[in-house]
């Protein structure tokens, strides 16, 4: 596999070909903000977090989803890619309920982590405030869509790592929704294995552990790498 | 035509409270009342969520008393599981809630209403605050607010965090403490017992030169209810209701609290988004009652600690039957600081307090569950009914101030017929009317008025609706 130096951030570094700019940027110390990326499952490129300019492109490229090229300058911490960052934040914030002083996740979430670290302290658009209802049908999870920002992390790992793709979604635009099986409620959900996975790679409150009060909730996402390594390398360290 | 005196809170939530005076045509009171048209809806706010949640969530219903809410509201939720709370978390819910009373009351007495007390109704009213205090005696203002230190810092060792910590949880609480936090409590209790000690004092020292207001600020009788243990003493955490009449004779004993729907009505009025409880048997209005300080010194018997018991027992030589001035809601209060000092340290020496064994768990066992406690304004209930998922399809919550509301507006019509008259406003009168509002520190405005003077806008109107006279504070 052929080896490619690129620039990022003034500072020259290396990755194999088929690497992304964002995984590079990482193993370098260079922290792209990201949500719906995960290590260990496919990526999409459904939150937009992860965008960088790159030199000669016009259009902004999503790190998690762009492989490096030779020569390739990158910059991904301009004050255009961070006033655009920090909208995304304020419209994932509006568009459902996330009010973080209630909620379970509150003080482990990596949205509300993104929103402190950009220094947002108010949001700036009008909250829309719908319906959502919370599925607690499932004896030991609970789903709650009102703190869901659609990152579908939880419908890969269910697919890709326990095989039992239970989640998928629903719907379109602002009204699309998480749903188990065909709409289903969760506890009724013939292919859900119980495993839990999906409640740990979920970045907010949104899946949680039954039974946690607010600012309860903790993930632990450590078992996805022990897994894939497993996996792919037939090397069982934790 | 009948005219209508207007006094208005401005506060920052617009709309909070108000009071209006009704005048008959001979220029002379004929009724008031007291309004509160703010509404939080925070019932509504409940509907859906996980129960598990609740503790969390209802502890934003207040930024003075948010413990209170959420020890009700844990009750209520350990009442879900079905389990039996392990006595180190009991402890620890017991100690926060009496740092919650320290502190709630602390500011009532010595930030809102000391200034009145203690400089005089008639002071300029730019001295009748905290800061007119300090300047007239520096060292009894910094007891207060050393005082309540003292409980938020409980509240902070114990809860993690001082106004909104998210420590209770169905079953117990989130985390154990340790020596480190139960010393350094310890090491308060001395000064604490000595400042509330000298309040009382100071108290005790002019109550008779404030005659007249003992008299016209809600002095009449009414029931009055609270929680005792099952021996007849104060209680705060547990136990049941009993309930005294005006001349301090039992009229119910031994009452469930998780059966306050049997004995309990709420009616409405239109003119108020707070209801009106009453107590069902003697009907609305008939059966209005009181809870609070003044109340648990009615309906317990005793205190159970000896310096608060050598007070009580004074306290209640100041009546034949019930004491029945609201006045002395003031002297209520700061006994219930000196008592809930020492129950703290009482507590303190419990070695079960640095437990580990901080929570019991359960999946869900009911589909409805009542806590009740006693916060700092009075008995408190939270109800909620689930569903089989342990989503919240109902919540009730029967909160202090609202409990109090029939006699409140009782208090402010006695305190204006007294003291307003003519058709001009004066600085002295509009304070009695507002200070009979204060013995029962309502939570609904205690927020927005910490220099110790309630911001007003007083309206009188001719029986055409013309302005005649504007005054304004705050
Ligand atoms: S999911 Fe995260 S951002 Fe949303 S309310 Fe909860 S803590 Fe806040
Ligand atoms: S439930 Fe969680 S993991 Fe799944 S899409 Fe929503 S936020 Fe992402
Ligand atoms: S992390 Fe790249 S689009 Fe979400």
């Amino acid at each position: 596999m052929s080896v490619k130096t690129l620039e990022i951030d003034g500072k020259m570094v290396t990755g194999m070909a088929g690497e992304t700019i964002f995984s590079v940027a990482w193993e370098h110390g260079i922290h792209i903000p990201r949500l719906c990326h995960i290590g260990g499952i496919s990526d999409v490129g459904a939150c937009r977090l992860c965008m960088v300019e790159v030199e000669g492109q016009r259009k902004l490229q999503a790190a998690c989803l762009t492989q490096i090229e030779e020569g390739m300058v990158v910059r991904t911490d301009t004050p255009r890619l961070k006033a655009h960052r920090k909208l995304i934040v304020e419209l994932l914030m509006a568009e459902r309920n996330h009010i973080c002083a209630v909620c379970v996740a509150n003080g482990a979430c990596e949205l509300q982590e993104l929103a402190r670290s950009m220094g947002i302290d108010h949001v700036r658009l009008r909250y829309r405030f719908p319906v959502f209802p919370v599925d607690t049908s499932n004896e030991r999870f609970g789903m709650d869509h009102n703190r869901c920002v659609l990152c579908t992390r939880c419908v890969r790992v269910c697919d890709e790592v326990e095989g039992a793709h239970t989640w998928d979604v629903f719907g379109r635009g602002a009204g699309s929704r998480i749903i188990s099986d065909l709409g289903e409620p969760w506890g009724a959900s013939e292919s859900c294995t119980g495993c839990g996975k999906c409640v740990q790679v979920c970045p907010t409150g949104a899946l949680f552990d039954k039974g946690k009060t607010v600012a309860e909730m903790r993930k632990d996402r450590g078992f996805l790498k022990y897994i894939v390594t497993a996996r792919e390398k037939k090397q069982w360290i934790g | 035509m009948p005219e209508r005196i207007v006094i208005q809170p401005v506060t920052r939530i617009e709309g909070h409270a108000k009071i209006s005076i009704y005048l008959d045509d001979d220029g002379a009171v004929s009724s008031a009342q007291f309004h509160v048209t703010e509404f939080r809806g925070f019932e509504k706010l409940c509907e859906g969520r996980p129960f598990h949640e609740m503790p969390g969530l209802m502890s934003r219903v207040c930024g003075i008393c948010p413990v209170s809410h959420i020890l009700a509201s844990s009750k209520a939720c350990d009442n879900l599981l079905g389990v039996e709370v392990p006595r180190t978390a009991v402890q620890q819910r017991r100690m926060v809630n009496l740092a919650q009373l320290v502190q709630s009351h602390a500011l009532s007495f010595f930030h809102l209403s000391a200034p009145d007390l203690l400089l005089g109704m008639d002071a300029p009213p730019e001295k009748r605050n905290v800061f007119g205090l300090v300047e007239r005696d520096a060292e009894f203002a910094r007891r207060g607010i050393r005082l309540r230190q003292f409980g938020q810092r409980i509240i902070e060792l114990v809860g993690g965090k001082r106004i909104h910590p998210s420590w209770g949880a169905p079953g117990g609480v989130l985390r154990a403490i340790g020596e480190a936090e139960r010393d350094e409590i310890r090491g308060w209790i001395p000064e604490a017992l000595e400042s509330a000690e000298i309040a009382i004092g100071r108290l005790k020292g002019v109550l008779d030169s404030m005659a007249i207001e003992i008299e016209h600020l809600g002095n009449f009788p009414t029931l009055f209810l609270g929680l005792v243990s099952p021996e007849g003493g104060l209680e705060y955490y547990d136990g049941v209701i009993r309930i005294v009449d005006g001349e301090g004779n039992a009229v119910a004993e031994g009452l469930d609290p998780q059966r306050y729907l049997t004995y309990l009505g709420e009616a409405s009025e239109e003119w108020s988004f707070m209801k009106f409880p009453y107590y069902k048997p003697l009907g609305y209005p008939g059966g209005k009652y009181r809870v609070g300080p003044l109340a648990r010194m009615n309906v317990a018997r005793f205190a159970g600690t000896p310096r608060a018991d050598r007070e009580m027992h004074e306290f209640k030589q100041r009546s034949q039957g019930a004491v029945c001035e609201s006045f002395h809601y003031h002297l209520a209060r700061l006994i219930e600081i000196l008592h809930a000092i020492e129950r703290i340290e009482e507590i303190t020496q419990d070695p079960d307090l640095l437990g580990s064994n901080i929570r019991a768990r359960a999946g869900q066992n009911r589909n409805e569950g009542i806590g009740c406690s006693e916060a700092p304004r009075g008995t408190l209930f939270h109800h909620y009914q689930v569903d089989d998922n342990g989503l919240v399809r109902s919540a009730n919550l029967l909160i202090a101030t609202s409990q109090n509301n029939l006699a409140m507006n009782l208090a402010v019509e006695q305190a204006a017929r007294y003291f307003v008259s003519g058709r001009s406003l004066q600085e002295g009168m509009l304070n009695r009317v507002e200070a009979a509002i204060r013995c029962f520190d309502p939570c609904l405005s205690c927020s927005t008025h910490a220099l110790g003077q309630m911001p007003l806008v007083v309206e009188l109107r001719d029986a055409g609706g013309a302005l005649l006279d504007r005054a304004r504070r705050g």
